[in-house]
């Protein structure tokens, strides 16, 4: 195991040293008093345990290819940006284009998240990007998205409350978001579809659901069926008809 | 259905005479145009679905094809052009947006056509390329303020640490065409060139097939909207990385390959399903400021360990000057910048004609600017958009631009004929086109040697051009605007451009 105390340290030393414990074979790397250095655990490949005690800056986590990162506060704008695979697991809570371009691995927010979450993931095969948030997310979530999973949890809030935003899923053209709590067709975008969810819909989703909060040591409620709603896009072609060929 | 009132663009005219009826055309055309009756065994001719692209003109062993304009019989008018009513017929039709591919073709102004170049005479002898070396190597990157060198050393060392550059043996790039938009054998072609040569092809938003990894020391990998493709091993594969945030064809919108040309091969390379569109959104989200873009860049060269030059690709778009400033301020090394006529495999015709601005305007815009701002060192630059020759290459060097990408003229070497169907699939030369049936149809041992023969011939002829203006190397005439007159442009144009009027002394 490797500590290193980032107080006044700029990120290229930060994410330098890490890299090259990274590649001495070091898999267990503390990251103490962070508090805005970018880019933590970039582009990191293979397994490993990175903890960041502090706050990261932007992108944390961005192009990452197998590692785990585990935050002891908040994430600024961008984690898991176009992340390739691992997982990152913020004890608190995340900002704007969480997860965005996302190809794999998970992302776990134990709070909420700010816009367009999960804008543009995208799956193929067994590369299938995970997003969970467990509190609320704002507008724009799912944006563009053309794969992968986001559950919304809606944990903490008001019965009839919805946990997410307007122009939910503008965009879409493939995978799937399932929100716990109210939804309306209002909020979300055009050529969207939402439904109610069945038994086994939430059985399928139930794995994630106790990984999440297995890695966050929180206790889930009971969740049943009729407190869920399903996002998925009417199309895998938003743009077919759009032009005169 | 009511007869649509769409009439032919082309006439194709079948020579009875010389037509064995071998039907090489009907395999030929993806657009079926021609079919065989076997009754009659004869071919015929539909020319409703007729592009123009020459395929079946090309291929035909007789010669017993010509495929013309065909002239609309209606009365001229010049307002309303033949195009115009062609496009209402088909937006009456079918309500939607028009589709085009390839660059701008509507008639404006062509700046390297108004450009003549100096020549030496008596006082300052030319160079004759034959027998005198005349260098045209060229670097891309920033470069430094100073050098600081240690002279006691016996030879000097350079202590300054210089940033990453590419070095290009022709200042000739081969501009992003993302494999989806082109072929498997075209994108093979490009990179293979390039490679031949010692140049960059670019990947394009489109990822990189794992065969093309190979040819990654020669190839520049795009990071656009999308994020097609786009990971540590991409990153590092590549010899620089773009970021795309505009396109000369396109500038403002975003892009999206069709779901005909998302292949299974091309969807392992984007990672998305099979038939699904692939959509490049209009703006990154990551980028909503020059502060967000240098986020990006800065990631970038995190994630390549800061050992290659990062590009950032815009539009010629009217503020381009303070744009591409604002993009070097932000950390780009390259800034290269695509103009009005640059191509697409897919845009809206209406955005493709009317927006943006000629790439020569920009150009002399955007150098002068830098230059005016005391940082035109710290990024090269290189320019797109409808580059047909080596002398409009020159001339480019001459107004201040490093290198070129060239797209078009690169396709226009492997076959294409400038149908602008590029977005629909069915290219009948294999170029835009993810058929098997037809990719097969460009060998890319042939497309490579052709565009090698290219770049040697543009060389000799830039090394000629050179030698007579009696400049031994590229970099003498970099942004040397004295070496330009312009004629038959206005006053206003001029000073614009920077150049003199042709007469002018200097």
């Amino acid at each position: 195991m490797k500590l290193l105390d980032c107080r006044g340290k700029h990120y290229r030393e930060v994410n330098a040293m890490v890299e090259a414990w990274w590649n001495t074979g070091e898999r267990k790397i503390i990251l103490e008093r962070i508090n805005g250095q970018r880019y933590i655990g970039r582009t990191l490949s293979g397994s490993g345990y990175i903890e960041v005690r502090g706050t990261p800056g932007d992108d944390l986590g961005m192009f990452m290819d197998g590692a785990t990162i585990r935050v002891k506060g908040n994430a600024q704008d961008g984690a898991g940006n176009t992340m390739n695979a691992g997982k990152i697991i913020v004890e608190g809570d995340a900002r704007d284009i969480t997860g965005l371009s996302m190809r794999g691995g998970k992302i776990w927010i134990k709070g909420s998240v700010g816009y367009r979450a999960g804008i543009h993931m995208k799956s193929y095969e067994d590369d299938y990007p995970i997003i969970v948030v467990g509190g609320t997310t704002g507008d724009f979530l799912g944006e563009y998205m053309a794969g992968g999973l986001i559950l919304v949890l809606g944990l903490g809030l008001d019965k009839g409350c919805s946990p997410v935003g307007k122009f939910i899923a503008s965009g879409m053209h493939g995978g799937t978001i399932f929100i716990r709590g109210k939804l309306t067709e209002k909020q979300v975008g055009k050529g969207i579809g939402i439904e109610e969810v069945s038994e086994e819909q939430l059985r399928e989703i139930n794995n994630y659901l106790e990984e999440y909060s297995g890695d966050l040591k929180i206790n889930l409620p009971d969740f049943l069926p009729k407190d869920w709603m399903r996002v998925f896009p009417l199309t895998t072609r938003p743009y077919g008809r759009l032009y005169a060929y | 259905m009511a007869k649509s009132l769409l009439f032919p663009e082309f006439k194709v005219v079948r020579d009875e005479n010389r037509c064995i009826a071998c039907q090489v055309c009907v395999r030929q055309c993806a657009n079926d145009v021609h079919i065989y009756d076997e009754e009659d065994d004869q071919v015929y001719s539909q020319e409703e679905t007729c592009v123009g692209c020459q395929r079946c003109v090309t291929l035909c062993p007789t010669r017993a094809l010509e495929v013309t304009k065909k002239e609309a019989g209606m009365r001229p008018n010049a307002n309303w052009s033949i195009n115009h009513l062609r496009n209402l017929y088909k937006q009456a039709e079918t309500g939607g947006v028009l589709l085009t591919g390839m660059g701008c073709s509507e008639d404006y102004p062509i700046y390297w056509d108004h450009l003549l170049l100096n020549a030496s005479q008596v006082t300052n002898p030319s160079i004759d390329p034959l027998r005198e070396p005349i260098e045209i190597k060229t670097f891309l990157g920033r470069k430094e303020e100073f050098l600081d060198t240690d002279w006691e050393e016996e030879p000097p060392v350079l202590k300054t640490q210089l940033a990453p550059q590419l070095e290009l043996s022709v200042p000739i790039m081969f501009s992003a065409m993302s494999y989806g938009s082109i072929s498997y054998n075209a994108f093979r072609s490009l990179a293979e060139a390039a490679q031949e040569i010692g140049t960059f092809c670019n990947s394009g938003e489109g990822g990189l097939h794992p065969d093309f990894y190979l040819f990654g020391g020669n190839i520049i990998v795009q990071v656009a909207s999308g994020r097609f493709g786009v990971h540590p091993g991409y990153l590092r594969a590549a010899a620089a990385v773009e970021i795309k945030i505009g396109q000369g064809a396109k500038p403002g919108i975003g892009g999206h390959l069709p779901g005909e040309k998302v292949s299974p091969d091309v969807s392992r390379t984007r990672k998305i399903p099979v038939g699904s569109d692939a959509i490049s959104p209009a703006p990154h989200h990551d980028i909503y400021s020059i502060e967000d873009l240098e986020r990006l860049i800065l990631a970038i060269k995190e994630a390549t360990n800061y050992k290659k030059p990062v590009s950032v690709k815009i539009a010629a778009v009217h503020n381009v000057a303070a744009i591409a400033s604002g993009v070097v301020r932000a950390g780009a090394d390259i800034v290269a910048i695509d103009g009005i006529r640059g191509g697409t495999g897919a845009a809206p015709q209406v955005i493709r004609d009317n927006v943006g601005i000629p790439i020569e305007l920009a150009l002399a815009q955007v150098d002068e600017r830098l230059r005016r701002e005391g940082i035109r060192h710290r990024a090269s630059l290189v320019i797109a958009g409808g580059i047909r020759s080596s002398s409009d290459i020159i001339k480019a060097i001459a107004l201040g631009a490093d290198a070129v990408y060239i797209g078009t003229a690169a396709l226009v070497a492997l076959g294409c004929h400038l149908c602008q169907k590029c977005y629909t699939g069915k290219c009948n030369w294999g170029i835009a086109t993810q058929d098997p049936y037809l990719t097969k149809r460009l060998n890319p041992n042939i497309g490579k040697r052709r565009l090698v023969a290219l770049l040697h011939a543009w060389s000799a002829e830039i090394k000629e051009m050179l030698g007579g203006m009696g400049v031994n190397a590229l970099e003498s005439l970099r942004g040397n605007r004295e070496h330009l007159r312009a004629v038959g442009l206005s006053r206003e144009e001029r000073e614009i451009l920077g150049v003199k009027a042709a007469g002018e002394g200097w």
